[in-house]
C-alpha cells in the first residue's frame, strides 16, 4: 500500500489533478447527500405550476424550472443518475473490452483477429450515433442508456488493452515467464494485466468524463430516462424554449456537466502523468 | 570429472536446422534466412561450452532452438538422452526444471511489479509439489547462494541496483536447480570491473549446484577465461570446434584465424597494424556457393566454390570446417 | 611547448534529477594537442560521455547545469561564446561527432545522400558562415564540388560502390558501414577535432578492427585530433596516443599509451587493468561499487573501494602530481612501477 500513499502525494503536488479530484469528489458527495443538501427534494416527482420559472433567489438557488420545481433539487438528484449511468456503464465496457483484449493480444490467432475485426468495424462509427440508434430503438430509460452506451464502448477497450497487451508481450519478463511455462491465464492476470493497470486506470478515469458528455447528448435528444426524472441532458433540453430569459435554467445543469467532465479529465491527466513508468520510478 | 568422459552427453545435438522465411512487401516468401544450417555439437555434463560467433552466425538462436523457444525446421535435440526436439510431444514440465536459459540480462526477466520473493516463488509453485515451508527454504538458499540478504526478498527489482537485479534473475533459473543453463551474452555491455564479478559468480553457482553451462558470447577474452571447450559459429554453421586451448593456440579455419587476430591484446602488438580481414560477411539470405567464408578467404580455391565443408574431427576432439585445413 | 588544440579546465557539471543534483563532473581537466588521439577510459558514471557532450555543447538543456569550468577551443571558450556562433562555426565544423549508435544519427525516411547533402550544405569548408538563412539556396557549382568531396570520401572509408550508398536509406546499409559513413561525414567538413563516443562497441569484433584501422590511418594523414571514449580498453590500446582515465566524474591519470597499459599509476587503472579476463591472472573484480553521484564520496571518489586509501584521500581530492614527464595523476599513494612489468 505504500505506492497508494506515494500516488496520493504524487497526486496532492499536482494542482490541475487535485482540483479534478475535488471537483469528482464533490460529484460522488453531492450523488450521495442529495437528500439533505436537496432544499426541495421532493420536487423531483413533485410540481408548483405557480411557482414556475422564477429566477434565482434565497429560496430557489438556482431559480424554478417550467414545471415550478426546484432547479438546484432537481440538479442534486440528477448527479445520482448521472454516476450510476457513467459507472455502470464504463464499468460494463471494461469487464467486457479487457479480457477480449488480452485474450486476443496474447495468442494473436485467427479467434483474437476476429475479435478484433468486430471491434474495429464498431469504432467505425462515432460512438454517439451508434448509442442515438440504439437508445431509439430500446425506447428511452435510464438501463437502455447503460446499454447503449456500453456496447458502443466495450470496443475501444479491447483495442486498447490488445494494444498494450502485444506490447508487453515482448517485454523481456513476460518472454521469461512463458519460456518458465508459466501457464497462458496466470501470465495474462498475474503479469499483464498488472502491467497495462495503469493504461487502463487513466483511460477510464476520462471515459467516464465523456461517458456523462454522450449520456447527457442522449437525454438531451430525449433518448434517456423519462420525465420527471431529473437527469441533466433532459433537463438543458426543457429548457431550450425558455431561453434566453429563463437563463438559470440552461446554466445550472450545463455547468454541472462541464465541471463533472473536467473534473474527470483533469484528474485523468494528472495520474497519466504520475502513473506514466518513465515518471514514476527514480533509480532507473 | 574424467570418469564422465565415457558417459552420453548430456545435451546433443545433430543436424539442426532453422530456415526463416523472407518475405517481400506482400508477403510472399522470397527466400530463406538460414539461421542455423546443419549444426551439430555435444555438450558433456560438468563442461562449460563456448559458442562464439558476430552477429547473424546464428549463436543466439541455436540457443532459442535448443531451449524450445523455436521450433527446428530439422535436426534432433536429445537432452539427457531424451529426444526433445518437438516440445508439444515431449514431457514439458520435467524437462523446463532441468533444462535454463538464461537472457542477456537476467534481472530484465523480473516482473517489476512483482516482488522478488514472489518471482522466485513463482517456478517452484508452477513446476514442483513442495510445500510453502520447503519453498521458503529453497528460496532461501538461493538467494543467499548469489550473495543477496534474505532482506531482498521483500523488495520490487527497481529498488535494488543492476547488479543485484542480474544476480536475481539468475536465481529464479537456479530455483528450479537445472542441470543446463544456455547463458546468452551474459556479459555483453557490462563494464570490465562488473564482468569480472558476474564471470565470479557463475564459476561459483557451477561449483556449487554442478552445473553445466552453454556460454554463448561474440567476447572471445572472456570465453578463453571460462570455457573448457568452444564451438565457433559463422553464417549459421559451425566452422571450428575443439578444447579452448588447441583453438585460442592453433586454430585451423580462417575464419577461426581472422576472429582471433581481431582481439586487441593489451601490452602487446597492435591488431590493426596487419589486420587482414576485409568487408563484411555475405547477405544470409542469399550465401555464396560451397563454403560459405571463401568471399572473404585469403586461402580460397577453386574448390572451395564447389564443395561445402562440413566439420571434420581431425583429432583430438579438434574439428574443423576447412577443405585447406589438413595441409601443412 | 604547442598550444593545445582542446583545453578542458575546471569543468563541473551536474544533472538535476528526481533524485537530487547528481554531481556528474567534477572539475575535470583536459587537453589535446593537434593530430594526437586521447583515449577517454571510464566505465559507466565515469562521466566520459557527458564531458564529450560538454565539448560540443549538447548538454540536454532541462537537467544539466555547468557550474563552472572553461572550454578553450582553437582561442575561445566555447562556454562562453554565443550559443549560435558555436552551433554554426564549431559544431558539426571545426569539432565533428561520431556516436555509438550511428543509426539513430539518421533520419529513417531520407536517404543517405540527402541527409548528408544537408549538412555539407551548411557545414562544408566552402559554405559562407555569416549568411545562415534556411532559405537560402545552395549554389550548383558548391553542391558539384560538396558532392564530389563527398564520394571521394566514401572511397577512402573503403565503401564499396560510393554512389548507390547515397541512394540508400539507413536501414540498408550494416552497422559497420554506418560508421564508415559517419567517419567519412567527420572528415567532410575538415574538422581539426573528432569527438568519438564509444564508435565501435557495438560493432563485432572483426569489423572493429577494419575501422580502428581506418580510423589510425585516416587521422594521423590528415592530423586530425581523436578524442576516444569508450570503455573498451582493448580499443583504446589500438589506436590511442595518450590515455585519460575517469571514474565517477573525476579524472585520475593521464598517461601516454605505452606508459598506461604496462605502468599505470593510479590503484583504478591498475584495478581495471587486472580485471581483464586473463588465463594467467584468473579473473579479479574491484570490490564495491561504483557510486551514485547524487552523493558521491568526499575527496578522492574511489577511496571507499581503494585498498591504499588514507585520511587525505578521503577527505580532499589530490591534486595533479606527475611522477615523470608527461604522466600525470591525481593520488597521494600512486604506485610506482618498473615499467618492463606488462600487463597483458
Amino acid at each position: 500500500m505504500q505506492t497508494a500513499f506515494y500516488l496520493f502525494r504524487r497526486l496532492a503536488s499536482d494542482r490541475t489533478a487535485l482540483f479534478g479530484a475535488c471537483l469528482v469528489l464533490l460529484l460522488i458527495l453531492t450523488a450521495i447527500l442529495a437528500p439533505w443538501l436537496a432544499t426541495h427534494p421532493n420536487d423531483v416527482a413533485e410540481f408548483h405550476p405557480a411557482e414556475r420559472l422564477k429566477p434565482p433567489s434565497a429560496a430557489h438557488f438556482f431559480g424554478t424550472d417550467r414545471m415550478g420545481s426546484d432547479v438546484y433539487s432537481r440538479l442534486l438528484f440528477g448527479a445520482r443518475i448521472t454516476i450510476t449511468i457513467a459507472v455502470i456503464a464504463v464499468g460494463t465496457a471494461v469487464l467486457i473490452g479487457v479480457p477480449i483484449g488480452l485474450v486476443a493480444g496474447y495468442y494473436r490467432n485467427w479467434v483474437g483477429d476476429l475479435l478484433m475485426r468486430i471491434s474495429d468495424i464498431f469504432l467505425a462509427v462515432p460512438q454517439i450515433v451508434l448509442a442515438i440508434a440504439i437508445a431509439q430503438s430500446l425506447g428511452p430509460s435510464i438501463e437502455n442508456v447503460i446499454l447503449a452506451l456500453s456496447l458502443t464502448y466495450w470496443p475501444f477497450w479491447a483495442r486498447l488493452v490488445y494494444a498494450e497487451t502485444t506490447r508487453a508481450m515482448n517485454e523481456t519478463y513476460v518472454e521469461a515467464a512463458i519460456a518458465l511455462g508459466v501457464p497462458a491465464p496466470r501470465i495474462m492476470l498475474l503479469h499483464i494485466l498488472p502491467n497495462i493497470s495503469s493504461s487502463i486506470i487513466v483511460r477510464t478515469t476520462i471515459g467516464m468524463g465523456g461517458t456523462i458528455l454522450t449520456a447527457a447528448a442522449l437525454g438531451f435528444l430525449g433518448l434517456g430516462p423519462p420525465p420527471p426524472t431529473p437527469e441533466w441532458g433532459r433537463t438543458i433540453a426543457e429548457s431550450r424554449e425558455f431561453l434566453p430569459d429563463a437563463w438559470w435554467y440552461a446554466t445550472a445543469p450545463g455547468v454541472a456537466i462541464f465541471l463533472v467532465v473536467m473534473g474527470f479529465n483533469l484528474l485523468g491527466d494528472g495520474l497519466r502523468d504520475i502513473l506514466d513508468p518513465r515518471t514514476r520510478r527514480e533509480r532507473e | 570429472m574424467t570418469g564422465k568422459a565415457m558417459a552420453a552427453p548430456l545435451l546433443e545435438v545433430e543436424g539442426l536446422r532453422k530456415y526463416f522465411p523472407v518475405r517481400d512487401v506482400w508477403g510472399r516468401r522470397t527466400g530463406w534466412l538460414k539461421a542455423l544450417d546443419d549444426v551439430s555439437l555435444a555438450v558433456r555434463e560438468g563442461e562449460i561450452l563456448g559458442v562464439v560467433g558476430e552477429s547473424g552466425c546464428g549463436k543466439s538462436t541455436l540457443g532459442k532452438v535448443i531451449m524450445g523457444i523455436h521450433a527446428p525446421t530439422a535436426g534432433s535435440i536429445r537432452f539427457e538422452g531424451e529426444d526433445i526436439t518437438d516440445r508439444r510431444r515431449a514431457g514439458k514440465s520435467g524437462l523446463r526444471s532441468r533444462l535454463q536459459y538464461s537472457y542477456q540480462d537476467p534481472g530484465a526477466s523480473l516482473d517489476p511489479r512483482w516482488k522478488i520473493g514472489a518471482s522466485l516463488n513463482e517456478p517452484l509453485a508452477i513446476h514442483t509439489r513442495l510445500d510453502r515451508s520447503e519453498r521458503q527454504a529453497r528460496i532461501g538458499e538461493i538467494i543467499r547462494a548469489v550473495g543477496l540478504p534474505e532482506t531482498h526478498l521483500d523488495l520490487y527489482p527497481h529498488e535494488i541496483s543492476g547488479g543485484q537485479q542480474r544476480r536475481v534473475g539468475l536465481a529464479r533459473i537456479l530455483t528450479l536447480k537445472p542441470k543446463l543453463v544456455i547463458l546468452d551474452e551474459p556479459t555483453s555491455g557490462l563494464d570490465v570491473s562488473v564482468q569480472a564479478t558476474v564471470l565470479n559468480l557463475f564459476l561459483d553457482l557451477k561449483h556449487q549446484f554442478g552445473l553445466t553451462y552453454v556460454f554463448i558470447s561474440h567476447d572471445l577474452a572472456v570465453v578463453r577465461m571460462l570455457c573448457d571447450r568452444v564451438a565457433v559459429m559463422y553464417l549459421g554453421r559451425i566452422v571450428e570446434s575443439g578444447p579452448i586451448e588447441q583453438i585460442f593456440s592453433s586454430p585451423r579455419h580462417p575464419y577461426t584465424q581472422s576472429l582471433l587476430a581481431a582481439i586487441p591484446e593489451i601490452g602487446g602488438r597492435k591488431v590493426t597494424d596487419d589486420f587482414w580481414l576485409e568487408g563484411e560477411p555475405p547477405d544470409p539470405t542469399s550465401l555464396p556457393s560451397g563454403c560459405r567464408f571463401r568471399t572473404r578467404c585469403p586461402r580460397a580455391i577453386e574448390r572451395c566454390a564447389q564443395e561445402d565443408p562440413g566439420l571434420i574431427d581431425r583429432g583430438g576432439g579438434h574439428a574443423d570446417a576447412c577443405l585447406r585445413a589438413g595441409e601443412s | 611547448m604547442s598550444e593545445p588544440l582542446l583545453s578542458v579546465s575546471n569543468l563541473r557539471v551536474d544533472f538535476v534529477t528526481n533524485a537530487g543534483r547528481a554531481r556528474v563532473l567534477d572539475h575535470v581537466n583536459l587537453s589535446l594537442k593537434t593530430g594526437e588521439i586521447v583515449g577517454l577510459v571510464g566505465e559507466s558514471g565515469s562521466g566520459k560521455t557527458t564531458l564529450a557532450r560538454a565539448i560540443l555543447g549538447i548538454l540536454p538543456a532541462n537537467a544539466a547545469r555547468i557550474e563552472s569550468g572553461e572550454i578553450w577551443f582553437e582561442g575561445r571558450d566555447l562556454l562562453k561564446s554565443p550559443a549560435e556562433i558555436v552551433a554554426r562555426d564549431v559544431r558539426g565544423r571545426r569539432i565533428t561527432f561520431v556516436p555509438q549508435d550511428p543509426f539513430t544519427s539518421f533520419n529513417p525516411v531520407f536517404s543517405i545522400g540527402s541527409q548528408i547533402m544537408e549538412i555539407m550544405r551548411w557545414k562544408s569548408p566552402d559554405a559562407r558562415p555569416n549568411r545562415r538563412n534556411w532559405w537560402q539556396r545552395y549554389p550548383r557549382e558548391r553542391r558539384r564540388a560538396d558532392l564530389a568531396r563527398v564520394l571521394e570520401l566514401l572511397r577512402i572509408v573503403q565503401l564499396p560502390d560510393p554512389e548507390a550508398i547515397l541512394a540508400k536509406y539507413p536501414h540498408e546499409v550494416s552497422g559497420g558501414q554506418r560508421q564508415r559513413l559517419m567517419i567519412a561525414m567527420a572528415l567532410a567538413t575538415e574538422a581539426r577535432l573528432i569527438i568519438a563516443d564509444e564508435p565501435t562497441t557495438a560493432l563485432d569484433v572483426t569489423i572493429q578492427a577494419q575501422i580502428l584501422k581506418l580510423l589510425r590511418r585516416l587521422t594521423s594523414e590528415r592530423g586530425v585530433s581523436v578524442l576516444f571514449a569508450t570503455h573498451d580498453l582493448g580499443a583504446a590500446h589500438e589506436i590511442c596516443d595518450r590515455v585519460v582515465v575517469m571514474y565517477a566524474g573525476q579524472e585520475v591519470e593521464s598517461a601516454p599509451a605505452s606508459v598506461f597499459f604496462r605502468a599505470p599509476a593510479h590503484p583504478y587503472t591498475e584495478s581495471l587493468l587486472a580485471s581483464l579476463p586473463s588465463r594467467e591472472r584468473g579473473i579479479r573484480g574491484i570490490p564495491g561499487e561504483i557510486p551514485v553521484l547524487v552523493d558521491p564520496p568526499a575527496g578522492c571518489r574511489f577511496h571507499p573501494r581503494c585498498g591504499r586509501a588514507s585520511d587525505a584521500c578521503r577527505r580532499i581530492r589530490p591534486e595533479v602530481s606527475a611522477p615523470v614527464p608527461g604522466h600525470e595523476v591525481r593520488c597521494y599513494h600512486p604506485l610506482v612501477r618498473r615499467p618492463t612489468e606488462v600487463h597483458s
